[in-house]
């Protein structure tokens, strides 16, 4: 912030401008050091605004986008990162074990999962947010979920994928796009294929 | 119907301050001054119709009619009478609507005033504020409308809009889902109406030295006219952050007062502002020194509750004290922006007009330590504005996002804090214009020479921490010099008028209410350092599940948990209270009561601590709320925080200061002489 | 002194005394905390938990914040105290899983820099600018007694009229 006091060097001088004062000139115009700060200290602080504004406006990921690059470091220690991951279609689910709707749907995520495993070219993953690991793996014994699971390091593939809470699952398709997202918990076991069956033709 | 009217008296309200507006511009520029009257009248029309929609709102409220959503969200059938008329800035829609009546109520009252000396700032005055009016009306009638009904759509959704959509039928919950219990304190009731006229007050002496800018009488006449505005502005927003501490300390169950939170900084940072300004403009008043400074003072303050306001509202941070994400966000950053360039603008249009035969004899003068004392008030301004916007900052540039807590504001401002109240024991004794080291160190040795006794004394009683020892030995010197400066001024009077001290004392301050109602001011301060020196410092806590007959100790104290109650009340929670029993060494020093309300309708408890106050410590044990309750086990969180209430007592110090400074004299004239007068005859002392 | 024969036949009731003396204080420990198991005291946690903010409701912090994501963040301090890990390794461990936010202050990296460096470096330059201004000032001319405010000619009355009245006490 530019919090400019008066500089004036030459007090004798009444109202004329005093030469030595320090100033530029800008556009052929003079202008001093202090205006100058001043309207780039406010105009750099609008822009500021401006760009968290449009931040908060922004939604999720949206379809047709390309996805984001990013590795899951899942609980059993693997590594597994969205680019190996080409010509499949994945089915990206943010859960918490504190979040309870996220059980609502858990049993049907792990039955589609087994429908899907033999095929090959689908793949589930969960990305725990912000969870403990205790906790995590209590609900995953619950749910006898058995497709890789993780926690989001750093929350780094949450704020990727721009998530306003959970849970929320992303389905991209096999060229890396976006294909189909879902906020809230699936309803069915039906609603999960009739996401994933359209992009299985490829 | 009713909530028809409101609306409607909402857009009338817009549309007179339009007009009131355009007439004042035309009126200005062309000298019409029938214009100017007219615009005069449409500020006043404005009252009268905001207070329109505010009633239709509180009656809305106040009759439980669901059909309105702000309504439904903000009360509920169980909630007593005098919360449903509060809720009405419960909410964002109903706070906007209560922000903008209160600007156009200090919008009325300034235009009542005598203008006859000041003709030429009126059409100006009622351009700012009818302009800032007229943006907040427009926030409610565009983006955040109190008065949208619910409709149930054919398709069986749910649906908000004023007017009925076709094939509709009206929507009406049995029951609103009811204010949130945080904000069903006594504090939180008056919190916000404070800190609302206290931003908004500030409002009128910002318009006046727009006036001033744009009309070129850039003598001290807008400081003048607005000296009453600024420090009643500066009461209420003084009282607002008080009581806002307060009410933390009481419901919020974190054991303090001041999170340095992002929206208690941002209500913060005007009141920074503001208290430089009130010491700078005493030295334009009195020297005719620093019209820059000035200036930029007073358009920084207001733009500082916009931005405070800005942030609070629109989402783009957020806290536990934000409103939820709005839509509002981007139109406030417009107006925000335009109020920005246009100030700027016009100061730096006169700023060659602005300039004073400028002398500073003294570094050690008055006028040069009131200087150094801005210098510390706008280092905390930076501080608290940087930490606020960092996190914001460092989100955009590398996506991480970072918190800036109270470590860093408490390390940054703790020195400049100290640096202030050094200079509030220095300062009165320092004369203006000529004060050099000798007359200084004259006036200051009795006073400094008392303190150091203090300091031994509270050596001696055991205290070790060398920022404690710092903080009470400055507190120290500045109450001494503060009652010494009453003493020599309650002495002198007496020499002059023969009176006896108790009414020298009384009329010595009436005559020079601006002075000694400041000196009170920092006693209030003072008493206030000493309580906050004492739970900041020396707070101590402990948290333990015991069941029902054991114990738990920290320090000097130990409770028992002797029994717990839990029942329902009429008004809609289920309470569950504790009984404890307290006893310090040994003694049984009394009974404490922590409560966990819990609100049904609203599905959130609530704790409530049970406190031993005394003026040595507070003894605050809270029941905690995310642990099972039951005689079996429960979990006690325990605060022992000495010396807080000398911060509640200071605050209550600090309003009373403030009233005797504000209070308005017979004579204004004479009071200013009377002022000369006793500072020449101190200076000389 | 007793003789070692006579101290052989009290040693068992030695050991027991010393036994039962260990008991007892920790008893006091245990009436103090109830039934809380042995492991890391809530206070401990505390201690922990106090320097850290909730990772998902922003400016909480961890010690006092409510929601049950948050006992349960508790939990795992515990579990990780009871497990020997000391407090940077903790803080360290909770920014790896939750990223910068959970810490009360941004570390001192990269961007981070410009936190702590802007305040001092705007307090520097405003102590500049206020010694350029104070320098100017004490330069101008001798003509002090001049120099008076422009509403001065309406005080001046006033003062004659005072200290007239003065003069007559």
């Amino acid at each position: 912030m530019s919090d400019s006091l008066e500089n004036n060097p030459d007090p004798q001088q009444g109202d004329a401008l005093p030469a030595k004062k320090s100033s530029v000139e800008i556009a052929g115009r003079r202008i001093s050091i202090g205006a100058l700060a001043a309207w780039v200290g406010i105009f750099a602080l609008l822009a500021l605004l401006a760009f968290g504004l449009l931040r908060n406006q922004e939604g999720p990921v949206t379809v047709g986008e390309t996805v984001p690059d990013f590795t899951l470091t899942t609980f059993d220690g693997d590594q597994i990162s969205l680019e190996e991951l080409q010509d499949k279609v994945v089915v990206l689910n943010f859960w918490a074990s504190w979040c309870k709707p996220c059980e609502e749907e858990a049993a049907d995520l792990e039955a589609a999962w087994r429908i899907y495993a033999p095929r090959g070219d689908v793949v589930f993953l969960g990305v725990d947010y912000v969870d403990t690991e205790t906790e995590a793996m209590v609900y995953l014994e619950k749910f006898d979920i058995t497709y890789p699971n993780g926690p989001d390091l750093r929350t780094e593939i949450s704020q990727a994928f721009r998530i306003r809470g959970v849970p929320e699952t992303y389905i991209i398709g096999k060229d890396g796009k976006l294909a189909a997202f879902k906020i809230s918990p699936f309803i069915s076991l039906a609603e999960i294929q009739s996401m994933i069956d359209p992009l299985l033709e490829s | 119907m009713v909530a028809n009217l409101g609306y409607g008296a909402l857009v009338i309200t817009l549309l007179v301050s339009l007009y009131g507006i355009g007439a004042a511009y035309y009126g200005a520029r062309t000298s019409k001054h029938a214009w100017i009257a007219s615009a005069r009248n449409a500020t006043l029309l404005t009252f009268p119709l905001i207070t329109v929609s505010a009633l239709s709102i509180i009656y809305l409220l106040v009759t439980n009619d669901y059909q309105v959503d702000y309504v439904a969200s903000v009360t509920s059938n169980s909630m007593p009478f005098y919360l449903k008329v509060t809720a009405l800035w419960g909410g964002q829609p109903g706070s906007l609507v209560f922000w903008s009546w209160l600007m156009a109520a200090f919008a009325s009252a300034v235009t009542l005033r005598k203008w006859e000396r000041d003709q030429e700032f009126l059409p100006w005055v009622v351009i700012v504020t009818l302009v800032t009016l007229g943006f907040f009306v427009s926030l409610n009638i565009f983006f955040e409308n109190p008065f949208l009904r619910l409709w149930q759509t054919t398709t069986g959704g749910v649906t908000k809009a004023m007017l009925q959509p076709a094939g509709s039928v009206a929507y009406i919950p049995m029951d609103g889902s009811g204010l949130n219990p945080l904000l069903r304190h006594p504090g939180m009731i008056i919190h916000p109406p404070m800190l609302y006229l206290g931003f908004v007050a500030f409002v009128i002496p910002y318009a006046f030295a727009i006036a001033a800018l744009v009309t070129g009488r850039t003598d001290d006449r807008w400081i003048r006219i607005t000296r009453r505005w600024t420090l009643v502005a500066w009461l209420f927003l003084s009282l607002g952050l008080i009581l806002g501490g307060r009410w933390a300390y009481d419901v919020l169950g974190w054991g303090g007062y001041w999170g340095w939170d992002p929206v208690e900084i941002a209500a913060f940072m005007p009141w920074l502002t503001g208290t430089a300004f009130l010491h700078s403009v005493m030295i334009q008043e009195k020297r005719g020194m620093l019209k820059h400074w000035n200036m930029i003072l007073i358009i920084l303050t207001y733009e500082l509750v916009i931005f405070g306001t800005f942030l609070t509202r629109s989402g783009v941070l957020s806290s536990v004290h934000a409103f939820a994400q709005s839509a509002i966000g981007p139109v406030f950053f417009a107006f925000m922006g335009l109020t920005f360039i246009v100030s700027l603008s016009l100061l730096l249009k006169r700023w060659n007009d602005l300039k004073a035969k400028t002398q500073m004899s003294s570094l050690l003068s008055r006028e040069a330590l009131f200087l150094l004392n801005n210098l510390l008030f706008m280092g905390i301004l930076v501080v608290c504005f940087w930490g606020v916007i960092f996190p914001l900052i460092s989100e955009i540039f590398t996506g991480q996002k970072v918190t800036v807590g109270p470590p860093f504001y408490e390390r940054a401002t703790g020195p400049l804090f100290a640096g202030l109240l050094l200079l509030m024991g220095v300062a009165p004794l320092a004369a203006w214009r000529h004060s050099s080291a000798k007359t200084l160190g004259r006036a200051m040795w009795k006073p400094f020479i008392a303190s150091l006794v203090v300091l031994v004394v509270v050596l001696v009683s055991g205290v070790r921490n060398w920022a404690a020892l710092l903080g009470f030995w400055l507190s120290a010197f500045v109450a001494l010099v503060t009652l010494y400066e009453f003493w020599r001024g309650a002495l002198a009077r007496r020499r002059r008028s023969g009176e006896n001290l108790p009414i020298a004392l009384w009329h010595l301050a009436g005559r020079n209410r601006r002075r000694y109602g400041g000196y009170i001011i920092h006693l209030g301060v003072v008493l206030m350092a000493i309580g906050i020196i004492g739970i900041e410092l020396f707070q101590t806590e402990t948290q333990g599940t015991i069941s029902r007959g054991e114990q738990i100790s920290l320090g000097d104290y130990t409770v028992t948990f002797d029994s717990l109650s839990v029942f329902d009340t009429q008004d809609g929670r289920n309470v569950a209270r504790a009984v404890m029993s307290v006893e310090r060494n040994g003694r049984y020093v009394g009974e404490l009561y922590p409560r966990r309300d819990y609100y049904y309708e609203s599905q959130q408890p609530m704790t409530i601590p049970g406190v031993r106050s005394t003026w040595e410590d507070d003894f605050y044990i809270l029941l905690v709320d995310w642990q099972p309750i039951s005689s079996a086990g429960a979990t006690f969180k325990i605060y022992h925080n000495p010396l807080v209430n000398w911060l509640w007592l200071g605050g209550f110090v600090f309003i009373l200061g403030t009233l005797v400074a504000a209070w308005p004299e017979r004579d204004p004239e004479k009071n200013r002489v009377s002022a000369r007068s006793s500072s020449y005859a101190t200076a000389k002392a | 002194m007793m003789s070692i024969n006579r101290f052989s036949k009290f040693f068992p009731i030695f050991i027991l005394l010393a036994g039962l003396f260990a008991l007892m204080s920790a008893a006091d420990q245990v009436q103090a905390q109830g039934e809380q198991p042995a492991g890391p005291t809530d206070n401990e946690v505390n201690a922990i938990a106090k320097q850290l903010y909730c990772p998902v409701c922003e400016n909480i912090p961890l010690d006092v914040c409510p929601t049950q994501a948050c006992a349960q963040w508790r939990e795992l301090i515990r579990e990780k105290l009871a497990a020997g890990w000391s407090e940077d390794e903790i803080k360290t461990y909770f920014v790896a899983q939750y990223g910068d936010r959970v810490l009360a202050q941004p570390p001192a990296t990269g961007l981070n820099w410009l936190v702590y460096i802007i305040p001092p470096l705007a307090i520097i330059a405003g102590i500049y600018v206020l010694y350029r201004a104070f320098r100017a000032w004490r330069q101008a001319p001798e003509d002090e007694i001049t120099e008076e405010l422009p509403v001065a000619e309406v005080d001046d009355a006033y003062v004659a009229k005072l200290e007239e009245e003065l003069r007559q006490r």
